[in-house]
This record gives C-alpha cells, structure tokens and sequence, in this order.
C-alpha cells in the first residue's frame, strides 16, 4: 500500500532520515520506535508530505506522492493523521472539527457527516461531547477526537505521530485502546510511539530507527525477544 | 447674545475683566458666535467618514498584502509560484515605501502632484490614509497569521483540506481574535491621524479650528476644544471595541 524509496531528509546539513526503504502492507499495523531525535517523527511526516523529502520516493498504491503534478490534497484525504498535541480546532465545536474536512472535500453531505461523526463518537464514548468545544475536554478525550476526526474522512491509512505522549498517565489508556480497536478491525496503521507495550501487543511489525536510518525490523517477538542490532539493545535495555 | 457683545466690548476696551467674563466671551466666539459649532461639527462627521473609508480600505489592502505575503512564505520548497513571487516582491516594495516615508509627506504628495487638479480633498486624504494604513495593517496581520500554531496548518492539511480553505475556516478565524487589540490601535491611530489631511485641503475637525483662528485670533479655545473632541470620540470607540474584545473572549471559554 505504502512503498518508501530511498527516502532521505535533510534539514540544512543535518540528515534526519538516511536512505529509509520501507514497504507498509494494506491492514498492517507498523510501530516505530527508536531514541528521541531518530528521525521517527520527521519519517511518519514525510509518509503524508508534511515534510517535504529532499530525495527518494514515496508511492501510495502506486501514485507518487512526491511526483508535483500529484494532487496532494486528495492523496491526503486517504491517509488520517493523529498528531501528539491533538490539533484540535479551538474556533469549532467537536461536531464541526470533524466533519469540516468531510463536508469541504466533497467527500459526504453536510448530514451525511454529522450521522457518521456522531456514530465515531458513540464508538469511543463521546457522543454527548459533540456540541462541546476543544477546551472543555480533556487530553484524552481531545485525542480520541482527533482520531474520530481522520476516521471521519474513511482513510485508507492512519498515522500517529506519539498520539500519548503528550497525555496525563491515567489518559494514556483510553487512547490505546480506541488505537487497539482499530486495529484489530484491519485499519492500515503506521504509529510512532514510546508505548513498548502496545507495540509488542498490537504491531504486526516493529521498526527500530536511529540516526536517520532503520536499522532493524520484524514482528515484536524478534524486535522484543531477539534484538540482533546493537543500538537496539541498548536502547530496550533502557525503555523497558 | 447681548452678555457677549457686552463682555467683548469690556475686553476690546482694555477695562478690567473676570475671569470668568474672559472665559465666557473665548468660548462664546470660539463655540457659539455664527454658529461656529456647526462647523465643528461637519468637521467630526468629515473626520469619521475619512476615518471609515481609510479604515476599510486599509483593511481590505491589508488582508490582501498579508494573505499574499504568508501565502508566499509557506510555499512548499521546490514549488514555487512564479505569479506569488512577483505578487510579493511588489507588495514588499509597498511596503517598504509607505512605512519608510512619513504620511505628512505622502499625503503632499498625493494632494499636490498625484491628484494636484482635484478638488475633491475629502476622498484624496481617506485614500492616502487609507493605503497608508494597508502596509501597518498587513503587517499586524501577517503577525496574526503566524501566531497561529503551526499545528492548527499541518492538521487542517493533513485531512485533505487544500491551502485556500484551511486559511478561512482554521487560521483565519483564529488569527482575528489574536490581532483585535492592534487592530484597534491602528483605528485609534488613523482617526486621529486623519486631523492631517487638512494640509491639503480637506475639511476635517482640525480644518475647522484652524478656520476659527484665523477669524478670531485667538487660538487656545479652539484647539483645546478640537484636542477635547478627538479625546471623547478615541475614549467612545477604545469603549466599543473593549465591548466587542470581551464578546469574543467570552465565547472562548464556553
């Protein structure tokens, strides 16, 4: 679904992400971990264009990404993204956060939109939240909205940039388990996290990067229980 | 009426007055005498009509200038518009000008070369102004565009939104309430910037006053009073927009 080439970013003379070849299969759940400053931020930015690579490809069934004459809004509109500080919009309801993309795209009707908005939130418990404000929730529940709000759009992928990170303890795990849900349902999902435990729960494929390059990966039995890489061992041995 | 010619007589005559007589008589001249107050008042209602066009006008350059120049900046490397570039090195250069030269002169040079063969001193003075006050304005909310978060961009983006709309519906809105109490400023300042465009001709409250002196020689009353008008009338719109600021804090916090 997802086919990265060579991918290298370069902001000035810092090379954030090396030469990064990576293949992301349609209902695959991909973690990727790694030290702070890897590049796994820049990496999962890259994936939807907010960073514009300096070289390499990046094709999305089949379309490249990077190729000018692509449209890249509607490429977008394929693929969700869950951002650590929300990103919420503090000018708009809940209800009107999430179905502003759907409704301006063309993408549903307006009620279209509201029926669908109010079903996502009913999944993760915040339907009566939908006439709220951004303000008035908490960071869990402005993340779980954040993920209703790319779902709203039916993407074909979802990416989550540390969606926890930014969370009180005891609100990490509503997150997580509305992530868990959707994975299990077969969304194709791409998360940059420091969560060990749902990457060796939920991932069907662990990605370890470190100075810009991958330099190890496979399911989270081998990436957890037979780390090869030297880096990675010692970079498990401190998280874990 | 008759109190006056008689307090005035007293006065030319050099015999010893009150100063409460003084005042009097000052006042009624500078207020009163051929219904002077008329005058005054033409004078506020040509002030806020220069002041509304010049407002607007700045404004509306303003956005232009600023949603031009933002738009150029946040170009995605490698993908430049030829159009925006040209678009913004002109309105820098605009920029530039109208804030590097004093308005005194520009207006001069409006009043006296561009438009030298027009009568018309109202609407040349609230079209300098208002250019004038287009490159402050762009400034203020080019500053408002980028307080926005860079995230409240990247997500509206990211769900497929294209640049047009993520503008009006996210950045605009929120930018707004970012840059209200400089926007209001820059109406304090152009409303009593707008007592310049008498140098031209244009008869303003200023216009009024000096017409007055002229006639009377004396100067103090009128002054002081066209300095106590503008006062009230800035002291009446920082009221209104204090109203208007809080309104839209309030519903931040629903």
């Amino acid at each position: 679904m997802i086919d990265v080439k060579n991918l290298t970013k370069r902001f000035g003379d810092l090379v954030v992400l090396d030469g990064i070849s990576e293949h992301i299969d349609k209902g695959e759940c991909v973690v990727v971990i790694g030290p702070s400053g890897s590049g796994k931020s820049t990496f999962l930015r890259c994936l939807n264009l907010l960073e514009t690579p300096t070289s390499g490809e990046i094709l999305f069934d089949g379309v490249s990404m990077t190729d000018p004459k692509t449209d890249i809004n509607k490429m977008r509109q394929k693929m969700g993204m869950v951002f650590q500080h929300f990103n919420l919009f503090p000018n708009m309801t809940i209800l009107r956060n999430i179905t502003l993309a759907p409704v301006r795209t063309g993408r549903m009707s307006k009620a279209q939109a509201e029926a669908k908005a109010l079903e996502l939130l009913e999944r993760v418990g915040l339907q009566d939240k939908a006439g709220s404000y951004p303000a008035q929730l908490s960071g869990g529940q402005k993340q779980r909205v954040a993920i209703v709000r790319a779902l709203c759009m039916e993407p074909e992928v979802l990416l989550f940039d540390e969606p926890t990170s930014a969370l009180d303890p005891e609100m990490v795990g509503e997150v997580l388990d509305v992530m868990k849900l959707l994975a299990h349902q077969g969304m194709t999902m791409v998360v940059v996290t420091h969560e060990m435990g749902f990457a060796r729960e939920v991932a069907h494929r662990v990605v370890f990067l470190d100075g810009g390059k991958l330099l190890e990966q496979g399911t989270p039995q081998q990436i957890f229980g037979a780390p090869n890489n030297e880096r990675l061992r010692s970079f498990l041995a401190k998280v874990l | 009426m008759e109190q006056f010619k008689a307090w005035q007589a007293l006065m030319i005559a050099g015999e010893p007055t009150t100063l409460w007589q003084q005042f009097y008589v000052r006042f009624y001249q500078a207020f009163i005498e051929n219904d002077r107050w008329q005058q005054y008042l033409n004078g506020v209602g040509t002030t806020l009509l220069v002041t509304a066009l010049a407002l607007t006008l700045g404004v509306v350059l303003g956005i232009i200038v600023a949603v031009v120049r933002t738009a150029h900046d946040q170009q995605r490397p490698g993908r430049h518009n030829v159009v925006l570039g040209v678009l913004n090195s002109i309105l820098k250069v605009y920029v530039t000008v109208i804030r590097g030269t004093p308005m005194m002169v520009q207006l001069m040079i409006m009043g006296f070369v561009i438009f030298s063969s027009s009568r018309d001193y109202v609407m040349v003075g609230a079209l300098t102004l208002g250019i004038n006050s287009g490159a402050y304005t762009a400034e203020i909310i080019r500053g408002g565009l980028m307080s926005v978060d860079a995230g409240q961009m990247e997500a509206g983006r990211s769900l497929g939104l294209n640049y047009a709309d993520t503008m009006r519906f996210i950045i605009v809105p929120q930018a707004i309430k970012a840059i209200l109490p400089a926007l209001g400023n820059e109406f304090i300042v152009l409303l009593k910037d707008t007592s310049l465009i008498s140098v031209i001709g244009g008869k303003e409250l200023l216009y009024a006053a000096r017409g007055v002196v002229s006639r009377t020689y004396e100067a103090m009353y009128p002054y002081i009073g066209t300095a106590i008008i503008y006062l009230l009338l800035v002291m009446l719109f920082t009221w209104l927009l204090d109203i208007f600021e809080r309104r839209l804090r309030a519903s931040d916090r629903r």
